[in-house]
């Protein structure tokens, strides 16, 4: 049967047709829908969110030991967080084949940096196969579990956004048998102590000699010959990219393993033609083998290190042909992405504006706070790091702490936030950390976690309680406000900064999005004209939904929720409930 | 020949379910496909893009500037940020709604005059819709991207049959009349 399936989607029904019984993940643009869609066929596969991608990783490296086929996904930062233990089952090896997929954002779509991937697999001498659209998603999954097990170490499967966002057909087969294999005790191989370890360096080395010699010959590095002047080596979506803009005016060749990569293949096509290129975004990974061969090639001399190739500058670089299109000379407003029409987040930071506080941010829907006109973000890093940095940044300005604030997502504390929240207890530091508890794990999409009281499957389970947990690490002072009750939540907010002591403020109001929040929506409110003076106080907090015309304030009622956060604002009662 | 059709528009507007409806329907037709789409941070209230694909064998799934033979905008600004992705002789469909973005709520940016106007000023083919009132009529204003599709579907040569098989399978049984009667009107407009 043929689907038109997303690369995430086609990733997903690999996993089942290769009898994989473990997933475990931790949600991440682009890879999220790679686990949301394992989870249809949780008849067979036991499916997860864990609470961050080194308990997953370390999940699914238990399961492959214990002898089950076993999978984890994460965007490429996920993969820092999960690189101690990659490293070491790079030296364990495996049971039950292991793959490990994560997905890069060349262009950074949805990330805070542009890091790529293939440089792990490189450090952690681990196989990477990459595929170019959703039908070799499939496949290649399938294919990493068999090389997983014929060469005993895990496999990477390198998605980059434009794979795992696109959609293409793919044909679909029964699930393989593959029962779960045998455990047997072997210390020496599992139980890396310096002593095991020298051992296994020796193991990891000759197998790398031997994957190479199978990726000279493997069917996924496939050259295909047409006029020999321009020969072009690619792998991934930039493969689509050139085909797309030089059809069969070049030969390819077209790599499906990119660590390790081939050398004979290589020399052979670079032989075959007169002039080669080397096509590949972010780093020049495969441009530096290349050369290190003593291979003559163009690669990184004319195509960027940054952002997403595509066709249209491939066809400029390598043809010198430009498309001829139209242009208006109006000028076009930027649309930046905003927080949703009755966000509680949006409730959070009009509390906090006017303190002038400064702000340690974190990943989350509540990044978009840093965009005007709440502008409330210092500082973004990475997951986890708002409540670190804070205490950090208090132990150098210790009189400033009462002047600064930490803001974190529920997912996010989870995450690594705990970690930071223990280290401020500790180590004493006046840090006032805000948890912004929407019941859900919001920007990739309402992804369940381990606060929400539900598992991936929607079937209950137990919900950590952030008070008792705040708590029990030593934390005294721990409070929750309503968002929605924008002045009560200042209020709340500026008396704790007079505390010198560690506060949790837990900022809790479910998402908006919510199904069971949708349910109970009000109408859309809308603006009285007659009342209205056109101040523009209920702008303040930058709801799409509020705009201006004709020097009145409006409400587009297919944006407005009835949240009711900007009522208060309006000293004029222009402000009206739905009817 | 590969022809490629652009959905733009705001995040939330429900690019994605259009896209999935079209690409269900040119799978239905024999058709290799390919869609992008963007997920994650760019989803919210921003600028929305999605390109679709199709013909004998389709190698990219993205479309670039000049390229595209039929851009559907969900809103009237978003049309025209994605002008340049139009072919010379292409067509725009566009929903007749308009929302501010954050720079124009914030006063730092102007929603310019009659923008559909200007684009007909360069010699653009627009197909200007008022889906929202088709969709309010249909029974609910979250049915605007199937209207908008009705009015794609016109301009393409896939009989209406299959269109509507489409939307039979994709869209939850609770949401079907709605949605078949949005569709018609839009393909009727």
């Amino acid at each position: 049967m043929k689907q038109l399936l997303l690369g995430n989607e086609a990733v997903a029904r690999g996993l089942y047709e290769a009898g994989c019984r473990l997933v475990s993940s931790y949600p991440g643009t682009p890879s999220t829908e790679i686990t949301e869609n394992a989870v249809k066929y949780s008849d067979d596969i036991w499916c997860e969110w864990a609470p961050n991608e080194k308990v997953a990783m370390e999940t699914a490296i238990g399961a492959s030991i214990a002898g089950g086929r076993a999978f984890c996904a994460q965007k490429h930062v996920g993969l820092n967080v999960a690189a101690d233990p990659l490293f070491t089952v790079a030296y364990t090896g495996v049971n039950g084949g292991l793959v490990i997929a994560v997905a890069d954002d060349p262009g950074m779509f949805s990330s805070q940096n542009e890091q790529d991937s293939r440089h792990y697999a490189k450090a952690a001498k681990v196989m990477m196969l990459e595929p170019s659209d959703s039908a070799e998603c499939k496949e290649f999954t399938k294919l990493g579990f068999e090389l997983s097990e014929k060469f005993d170490t895990p496999v990477i499967l390198r998605l980059t956004t434009r794979v795992a966002h696109s959609s293409s057909i793919v044909e679909l087969t029964d699930r393989d048998d593959v029962p779960v294999k045998e455990y047997v005790k072997n210390m020496p191989k599992y139980s890396m102590l310096p002593a095991n370890a020298i051992k296994r360096h020796v193991v990891v080395e000759e197998r790398q000699l031997a994957e190479q010699e199978w990726a000279e010959t493997a069917s996924v590095n496939a050259i295909e010959w047409n006029d020999k002047k321009i020969g072009v080596i690619a792998a991934g979506i930039t493969y689509q990219y050139a085909k797309e803009a030089l059809g069969e005016k070049v030969s390819y060749l077209k790599l499906g393993c990119v660590n390790p990569l081939p050398k004979k293949l290589i020399q052979e096509f670079a032989d075959g033609v007169d002039t080669l290129y080397v096509l590949e975004q972010l780093d020049p990974v495969i441009e530096e083998h290349v050369r290190v061969l003593g291979i003559d090639c163009k690669g990184k001399e004319l195509f960027d290190l940054k952002g997403e190739y595509s066709q249209a500058m491939i066809k400029k670089v390598i043809l010198g042909e430009e498309a001829e299109y139209l242009t208006t000379d109006m000028e076009i407003p930027p649309r930046p992405p905003a927080l949703c029409p009755g966000c509680p987040h949006r409730g959070l930071f009009s509390a906090l504006k006017p303190l002038d506080v400064m702000v340690s941010g974190d990943i989350g829907c509540y990044t978009l706070g840093a965009l005007p006109p709440l502008s409330m973000m210092d500082t973004t890093i990475c997951m986890g790091a708002s409540v670190s940095a804070l205490h950090g940044r208090n132990k150098i300005r210790p009189d400033e702490a009462k002047k600064s604030v930490a803001v974190i997502g529920d997912s996010t504390f989870v995450h690594s936030g705990i970690t930071g929240m223990i280290n401020a207890a500790y180590n004493q530091s006046n840090s006032k950390i805000i948890i912004l508890d929407n019941s859900i794990t919001g920007m990739t999409g309402h992804q369940q976690n381990p606060t929400t009281g539900k598992r991936i499957d929607g079937e209950p389970t137990t919900a950590i309680d952030i008070e008792a947990l705040a708590h029990s690490v030593g934390i005294d002072r721990v409070l929750v406000v309503d968002p929605y009750d924008i002045a009560a939540t200042r209020e709340a907010i500026k008396a704790e900064l007079e505390v010198d002591a560690p506060s949790v403020i837990i900022s809790r109001r479910p998402c908006v999005l919510l199904k069971e929040v949708r349910a109970k929506q009000r109408k859309p409110f809308y603006v009285d004209p007659d009342k209205c003076i056109g101040c523009k106080a209920c702008m303040k907090i930058g709801c799409p939904a509020i705009s201006m015309k004709d020097k009145k304030s409006v409400f587009d009622f297919t944006q407005c929720v009835g949240c009711g956060m900007c009522k208060p604002l309006c000293k004029f009662d222009a402000i009206k409930e739905g009817d | 020949m590969t022809r490629s059709i652009l959905i733009v528009g705001v995040g939330g507007q429900g690019t994605l379910l259009a896209s999935r409806l079209l690409g269900r329907t040119l799978l239905a037709k024999g058709y290799d496909v390919k869609i992008s789409e963007v997920h994650g941070m760019s989803q919210r209230g921003g600028s929305v893009v999605t390109y679709v694909r199709y013909g004998d064998k389709v190698a990219s799934p993205i479309v670039e500037k000049g390229e595209a033979d039929i851009i559907m905008s969900f809103e009237e600004l978003e049309a025209a940020r994605w002008l340049p992705y139009l072919k010379k002789g292409g067509s725009i469909i566009v929903n007749t709604q308009q929302m501010d973005p954050m720079p124009v709520i914030t006063g730092a940016a102007v929603y310019p005059e009659n923008v559909l106007g200007q684009l007909e000023d360069l010699g653009v083919d627009v197909q200007p819709v008022d889906a929202l009132s088709l969709a309010v009529e249909a029974g609910t204003p979250k049915a605007a991207n199937v209207a908008l599709i009705g009015v794609v579907a016109k301009n393409t040569d896939i009989e209406q049959s299959v269109w509507e098989e489409t939307i039979r399978n994709t869209v939850p049984e609770k949401f079907l009349d709605q949605n078949l009667k949005a569709f018609r009107l839009g393909y009727n407009a």
